[in-house]
This record gives C-alpha cells, structure tokens and sequence, in this order.
C-alpha cells in the first residue's frame, strides 16, 4: 500500500512540476467564475436579502465555494489528463511503467486535488472579507477536503471514457454547467416542488454544497449527504479503475 | 543464440481488419532487429502489443520469458519504450522528464541524480538539462525521449519510427546512438519505413505487409534470394528490374537486350527490391 502511494505522488509530482511553473495564470483563470458569482449574485444582487434567516451573501458564499471546489478540481484533473493523453501523448509513459492502475488513477486525481483546494480557500478568503458572519472550521475544511477529491476523481473518470477535446467540452456545457447553477448553489432545494429537488440528489454537487453550508451556518450536520458524497468519491474511483483495466492490458 | 523476444501466431483484429495476422518471430538477445513496412502494415500496433499497451485477439508474446498479457508487471521492467511521437512533457525541462520517468521506475534520489547525469552525458546533452523541452531542435528531443526510456536500464528498446521527421545529420547522429546503446547491450527493436534505415542498422530484418510477416532474414540474405545485382531498365517509360546472383550473369543478361531499351542501370540489390518483389507495392505507398 505504502509503495502504491509513493508511485502516486511520483505520478502527482510532474503535474505539481506543471503547475509550479504556472500557479499564477491557473489560480487567476480558476477564480474568475467564482468572483463573478461572489460580486453579482452574493454582493450586488443579495446583500440586502434575507434568506432563511441568513443574508443571502452569507448563504451563498458556502454555495460557492462548493461550486469552486466542483469546477477548479473537475478541470484541474480532467484538462491535465486530456492534455496528456491527447497533446504531449505522455500517458502511454504511465501504462508502459510498472506501477499500479490504483497509482495512477489517485496520483492524476491529486492535482485536481491540489488545485480545487486553492482556488476554494482563495474564495473562501474574498468571501471572509466580504461577510465575515460564517465559520469556517476544521469540519468545513475536511468536508472542502473531501469535495475536491470526489470531483477530482469524478474529472479523472471522465478524461478517461471521453476520446477528444471536442467531446469534453460537450460534457462541460451539457452536464457541469447545468450542475453548477441547480444544485442548490444560488437556492436553497426546500424552494422546489418534491420531484425537481429529487432529481438533484441524485447529483454529487448538490450534496457537497448541502453539506458544506450546514457546517458553515452551524446548522445540523447532513450526515446522509456526507455519507452520499463519500459513496460517490468511491463510485467514481472504481469506475476509472475499470475503464482504466478496459483500456489497458 | 537466446530468443529474447518471442512471438507465436500473434493476431490483433480491429473489427473486419486484420492489423497483425499470425505473426510468428523471434528476436535475438543482442542483436538490431528492424521492422520494416509501410505505414498501417502493423508495425505500430506489433510494437504496442509488445509494450503491454494493447491486448492481441488471439496469440502470445514473450519478452525476456514473461509472458506480456499474463505477466505484464515483470515485461515492464525489462522493456524501454520510444513512441513514434514524442511523449515528453514539453513545458518541463530535460532533467524534470527525466527525473519523472526514474521516479516511475522508483529509482532512489541518488541513483535517479547519478543516471540523469550519465545518461545525458552520454548522449551529449549535459547542458540541456534545464532548458524547456520545447526549446530543443527534433533531433534533441528525440535524443531526451531515447534516455528517458533507459533510465531503468531496459534490456530491449523498442524504437517505433525512430528518425521520422528528423534531417539527414540527425538522423545519422541517433543511427550512431541506437548502434552505440547496441554495442553497450541493448538488444534493439525498431519499426522504419525508411529501407537505408534497416539496411544501416539492423543485423535482421522482417518484412511486414497488411499485417502478415512476408520476409525474414538479414539484409544479406534477403538480398541474396533475390539476386545480389540488379539490373534496371526503362521500357517505354516503364522501369523493370532482373536479379541476378552475380555481375558476371547481370552482364550477358545486358548483352542480349533489345536496342529500344535506351537506359540501363546495373547496381547491387537492396531491401526496397525485395520489398517490392514481395508485395509489388512501394515501402512508401500507403
């Protein structure tokens, strides 16, 4: 087990090469959406309202740090992965090596990881300043923690199955984009009739924002969510292995 | 002499096409073996089975003993894989590509720091090491990509398309690399559509054409069966060649043509006319 880690944070460890030489850009482009969101949605549109007994701006910005989390460590992943397979054709190098698919499925998920949590605690840090009335403790940081990892392998598993550039971008439009405005990032569920907010259970994001707002505004912890998270971060790491096995020999 | 590499009814079918059929071979401890074919004869797709990166339909391989499906993980460690494309990071420099390919193959610190060294060294990059992949010429990069399969000290290279795209000078400089890694022990296994290539490099050489193992010796031999001279004439715009075992027979053979053969030309054979008489195809024509 110990050795299948090292030959993950070998496999992590170029794309933290990668990403040393480019935080600066990757963190700005990363952060852009989520600011937008932050200043028009939280800021501009939300600051005078109250919303279940909270200012909207306090309600939203766990929302989206979710959303940040989701999106920054989906493509952190998946973009690195797509380039690899597809641009410098490096990823033939990771099956050729003897190391585990488990190694390298956890080891290409690990900068989607790293970067998830950056762009999120940047967020997190412009919402601080701008409505100071939320926690962020330890648990909030676990549950940020766990976010970036499912989304993460959630980007892994989707760089694997699609075979261009042109069918990511497709994914990106079709399934991300929709996820990032429904799953109870800008609204709270309880506001849809029974059927629409059962369809959003079914969505990963929509338990990771649940969660992480319960924490932030000291509300009961959703186990269940947590729980369905969790589940879905396994979900998506068995299924690379085996598209991964698929694949390979 | 040992078979390193050993091949038995080897098939990989995509659908209705055949890109390897029945391929039986056997590849010598120490010695260049040349694929050599046009492209999509299935060279590539031999080489990937080879590599662990494909599973054939039906067939097996061995390298080394290990059987390549069954035992891949052991495969790994002896086999050096260069990629017809170059697989490198290119916004990493020289010493990172190279530093990751050594932690892949879980080479300790110091060994990884004492073999990035020797090894660009030997191919006279030392003062690369830092520069961007990008920055580097073809013939550069391709040099990078050769070290960094050999890091692990494989003790077979496959070679796919090794100098395609490179200009003549570099392509001279990695012959004399991939001789030199020979020499040293390296047994070598490459794919080229580029005839000189195979007859430069390669003590042997097979013959593939849409998937089937047509020919099989060394450039000698080969040359041999067919006639070691070859007499080439143009009738009515039309270029038609005779083999002959020797100058003697080639030049009574001249002796008795018709006088509206206006151009003769009587030169020794080679494996371009061996892969034409074989295939009545062109190494080239696709």
């Amino acid at each position: 087990m110990l050795a299948a880690l090292k030959d993950a944070y070998s496999v992590f460890w170029v794309d933290l090469r990668n990403l040393k030489h480019r935080w600066l850009s990757l963190l700005v482009t990363s952060l852009v959406q989520p600011l937008l969101y932050l200043v028009a949605f939280g800021y501009g549109l939300g600051r005078e309202v109250r919303f279940e007994g909270f200012s909207y701006l306090t309600f939203v910005i766990p929302g989206i740090v979710a959303l940040t989390s989701f999106s920054t460590s989906f493509n952190g992943s998946a973009s690195k992965l797509q380039v690899d397979k597809f641009f410098y054709k490096s990823f033939d190098e990771l099956l050729i090596s003897p190391i585990s698919l488990f190694s390298i499925v956890v080891g290409k998920a690990l900068i989607g990881l790293v970067r998830g949590l950056l762009s999120s605690v940047a967020i997190l840090l412009v919402g601080f300043a701008l409505s100071p009335t939320f926690e962020v403790s330890l648990l909030f940081l676990l549950v940020l923690f766990l976010s970036c990892f499912v989304f993460s392998l959630f980007g892994v598993l989707i760089a694997f199955v699609l075979k261009s550039h042109q069918s990511m971008s497709t994914f990106n439009s079709v399934v991300m984009l929709p996820m990032t405005f429904l799953c109870g990032t800008f609204f709270s569920l309880n506001a849809l009739p029974e059927v629409g907010r059962a369809m959003l259970y079914v969505l990963p994001l929509t338990h990771s924002s649940q969660t992480l707002r319960a924490v932030a505004l000291g509300q009961d912890f959703p186990w269940l969510s947590f729980g369905v998270l969790v589940c879905f971060g396994a979900l998506f790491f068995f299924a690379s292995i085996l598209v991964l096995k698929k694949q390979s020999v | 002499m040992d078979a390193f590499i050993v091949t038995e009814k080897l098939t990989k079918e995509y659908g209705a096409i055949k890109a390897v059929q029945d391929l039986n071979l056997k590849v010598y401890t120490g010695e260049i073996f040349g694929f050599l074919g046009p492209n999509g004869a299935g060279k590539t797709t031999t080489i990937r089975i080879m590599t662990t990166l494909t599973k054939p339909t039906s067939g097996w391989v061995k390298i080394g003993g290990f059987h390549v499906v069954k035992e891949a993980d052991k495969v790994k460690k002896v086999i050096g894989v260069v990629q017809q494309h170059l697989t490198l990071d290119r916004d990493l420099t020289v010493r990172e590509n190279l530093e990751f390919r050594a932690r892949l193959h879980h080479l300790e610190p110091t060994e990884r720091r004492r073999r990035i060294k020797e090894l660009l060294e030997y191919v006279e990059l030392t003062d690369c090491a830092d520069r961007m992949v990008d920055t580097l010429s073809g013939g550069m990069k391709k040099r990078v990509a050769i070290v960094s399969s050999l890091l692990h000290k494989p003790k077979v290279l496959f070679l796919d398309e090794p100098t395609v795209g490179l200009d003549a000078q570099a392509r001279r400089r990695l012959w004399d690399l991939v001789r030199r890694l020979n020499s040293d022990g390296t047994t070598i296994f490459l794919t080229t559509h580029y005839i000189e290539e195979a007859e430069a490099l390669c003590n042997r050489v097979g013959i593939l054409h849409n998937g089937k193992l047509i020919a099989l010796d060394s450039p000698f031999e080969l040359r041999k069966k067919l006639g070691l001279i070859t007499v080439e004439t143009l009738i009515d715009k039309e270029t038609c060649c005779k083999f002959f075992a020797d100058r003697a027979a080639a030049n009574s053979y001249v002796q008795t043509l018709p006088p509206n053969v206006k151009t003769v030309v009587i030169r020794d054979s080679n494996l371009e006319d061996i892969f034409v008489e074989f295939t009545g195809q062109k190494v080239g024509d696709a």
